[in-house]
């Protein structure tokens, strides 16, 4: 839980998360960085980067 | 933000373009970015068969919907690895998506088929298991292209894969790996052509084509790909990215066109030297058995012992 009402980048900085390796979701859509998030919204951060065999 | 090209509310940004956009205008954007990768590397000529190596992620599910969507036909091939429910679920992701899209799909099933698995192959012959992995897929994806006489093999190596890939290349100075690396592989003796039209597009971008177009893929990472130095190159040039964007980009298309030509010619003499495995055939650098066959005749007999316990990680998770 993270107190907003906040940007999506703030959110990230917040977390110590790089922009770059994930999406941000909020509801069933994709947000911007500078998308302001409510106090009480839901996202989810989905990790993009894989690894593996190349 | 407002898109870029329509104006509308953006959802989502790139920051190395400098630009955002909508859903639609994003999607037009990915297909154009593999339009100009397949016209810009010769990939695939009109009225070519194409195979899409397909393992149930986002970026070849996402290669297979572009595909499609610019008009190239193509079939999928799924190889089975045996990683426990993570194979079972990307094998489900697969077909549903072949399934919702009226697509062909091929599968190959290591286990049933060639009597081994990725963790079993892994532990008895003490390599990574992405490096089994990469071995057994390289050589299969090969051998169906051939064997069904696809003219192209495509794969959904991405911008990002691509720049990590180069970067640890670079820094132990692999120069005949480097000879190796560029965005079309030309059909020689024994080997069809490899192509990687997502080359232009990054992995996020290829997160967000999926759910923008409702792709239901395999967001759960390989249970077996944890610790892996592609992923720390990532993360190192992710972090570089953000510093300054167009990094990644600018460091792959810069070696393509000015950097890959030094190393050509150690893969080109390689690729001249090389003989028919005694038992597949396909081409090898000793004459002898090739990687591929070693590798399964050890893993196999090593499977066929009674009782042998399969270790599978257990598989992380995660969510916020």
């Amino acid at each position: 839980m993270v107190p907003g009402p906040m940007t999506v980048a703030a959110l990230l900085t917040r977390l110590e998360i790089v922009p770059e390796s994930v999406l941000v979701i909020n509801g069933d859509t994709l947000v911007t960085h500078d998308a302001r998030l409510a106090d009480d919204a839901e996202v989810e951060i989905r990790p993009v980067i894989s690894g593996g065999a190349t | 933000m407002k898109c870029r090209r329509c104006k509308a509310p953006a959802i989502i940004d790139l920051p190395r373009h400098n630009a955002a956009f909508c859903a639609d205008c994003f999607t037009h954007q990915c297909r154009e970015q593999v339009k100009r990768a397949i016209h810009e590397h010769h990939m695939i000529e009109p009225g070519e068969s194409v195979l899409v190596a397909v393992s149930g992620g986002k970026d070849s599910l996402a290669l297979w919907d572009l595909l499609h969507e610019i008009g190239i036909p193509a079939d999928g091939l799924y190889l089975g690895l045996g990683i426990g429910d993570y194979s079972d679920e990307s094998g489900e992701y697969t077909r549903a998506f072949a399934r919702s899209h009226g697509l062909h799909l091929h599968e190959v099933d290591l286990r049933s088929q060639y009597g081994y698995d990725i963790p079993g192959a892994a532990e008895v012959t003490h390599r990574s298991p992405c490096g089994a992995c990469g071995l057994s897929k390289r050589h299969l994806f090969n051998q169906v292209a051939l064997d069904e006489n696809y003219d192209v093999v495509a794969t959904g190596h991405n911008l990002d894969d691509e720049a990590a890939v180069l970067f640890g290349n670079v820094l132990r100075w692999e120069t005949a790996y480097l000879g190796r690396q560029f965005p079309v592989l030309p059909a020689t003796p024994g080997f069809a052509r490899k192509v990687k039209p997502l080359v232009r597009l990054t992995e996020r971008e290829m997160a967000a084509y999926c759910v923008i177009r409702g792709i239901d893929y395999q967001v759960e990472e390989c249970p077996m790909a944890a610790g892996n130095r592609h992923i720390a190159f990532k993360e190192v040039l992710n972090q570089l990215e953000q510093k300054s964007p167009g990094t990644k980009a600018a460091f792959t298309s810069g070696f393509w066109s000015r950097g890959h030509q030094a190393f050509a010619a150690e893969a080109d003499d390689e690729r001249a030297t090389l003989l028919p495995c005694v038992e597949c055939g396909a081409p090898t650098t000793t004459g002898d058995r090739c990687a591929f066959c070693s590798l399964r005749a050890r893993a196999s007999a090593a499977a066929s012992e009674p009782n042998r316990p399969i270790e599978v990680p257990v598989t992380l998770r995660s969510e916020t």
